[in-house]
């Protein structure tokens, strides 16, 4: 039996950037999970990740999500966003040397359907800023996926240390 | 590093079913995960999940649910299935695919079976998401794993895949 979870690509900063991009993904696999650990350099707490499927900016994302800060529990849903909302991550106000945690699962991605993904986000420094959001998105686009592409939602940049690690899942 | 995720079985729904069902699943893992994506026939309905496939009044679940508006928790017990409700009334489209990631822990053991399910159901502008913890009271080992959806069928392109995790 094959192993089937294989690491595809990854991106350790050493620096910030404003963008990371996994590009040409082999359509060699049946899945792919996105594993994050990040940090903004937004002066404020909390910053989310915008996840852009084949480089896609059109208005085809939504998103449900449920969330809890510690005291209270609650649900956001947008339609028609310009990108896949990873809420909720660390930033420069965060507690020193602490990263938020993601992970983003994109089920069938080379189908020419319409893209459901999963994930969940999460935030625990020891603070009141700590977060956990878990979301149902969608990619309104049909074809293959081949890129994905991650940006700040106000950032502007990754710090360094972020880390970022695509893998592909085999079903056969 | 030995390989500790694999594919058990895979299927492609090439007409409409109303199941999904991956039997004689080996014993030589330590736990199992199910990924689904499929749509509705009809459309409205739920998915629930089956475990050998006992229909007995053995299954309990305690669900945590986003509508988009509010964060909302409900239980079941003794039921004789586990239902995987994504949202609070929508049900699956007959054309978004609902994302099912279904954990069966320690599906070979002897004790009763403990399941994590994560479910997405994002319309565009309805839906939800959920996260449901399961229990199934059956200490016998797990060998079929059933994914029925009640007053509709799976709509072809439904896609199911099993894999086992070893731990070892």
């Amino acid at each position: 039996m094959p192993s089937t979870y294989q690491l595809i690509s990854s991106n350790v900063l050493t620096t910030t950037a404003a963008s990371v991009t996994f590009s040409a993904i082999p359509s060699t696999y049946t899945d792919l999970v996105l594993r994050i650990s990040a940090k903004t350099d937004r002066a404020n707490a909390n910053d989310g990740i915008k996840l852009l499927v084949n480089g896609s900016s059109a208005s085809v994302y939504g998103e449900r999500n449920v969330n809890g800060n510690g005291a209270t529990a609650g649900s956001n849903g947008n339609a028609n966003l310009a990108y896949g909302a990873l809420r909720s991550g660390a930033t420069g106000a965060s507690t020193a040397n602490v990263f938020s945690s993601t992970e983003v699962y994109l089920p069938n991605y080379n189908d020419a359907t319409i893209h459901p993904f999963g994930s969940i986000q999460v935030q625990e420094d020891n603070s009141t800023t700590a977060r956990i959001f878990a979301t149902a998105s969608t990619f309104n686009t049909s074809g293959a996926i081949t890129s994905l592409t991650l940006n700040p939602e106000t950032g502007p940049n990754f710090v360094s240390g972020s880390s970022f690690y695509l893998y592909g899942i085999k079903n056969s | 590093m030995p390989s500790t995720y694999e594919p058990i079985a895979t299927t492609t729904l090439s007409t409409a079913a109303s199941q999904i069902e991956f039997s004689s699943i080996p014993a030589t893992y330590t736990d199992l995960v199910l990924i689904c994506t499929a749509t509705a026939t009809t459309g409205g309905s739920y998915a629930i999940l089956r475990l050998n496939p006992a229909t007995t009044s053995t299954y309990s679940g305690t669900r945590l649910i986003g509508t988009g508006a509010s964060a909302i928790s409900n239980r079941e017990t003794a039921q004789n299935a586990l239902e995987l409700r994504s949202d609070d009334g929508i049900g699956m489209s007959t054309s978004i695919p609902t994302f099912m990631q279904i954990d069966v822990f320690s599906y070979a053991g002897s004790t009763n079976k403990t399941v994590l399910a994560s479910m997405g159901n994002d319309l565009n502008g309805s839906g939800g998401t959920s996260r449901i913890v399961g229990l199934c009271q059956n200490t016998a080992a797990i060998t079929v794993v059933r994914l029925l959806i009640p007053g509709d069928t799976f709509k072809t392109g439904s896609i199911a895949t099993l894999y086992g995790i070893k731990n070892a």
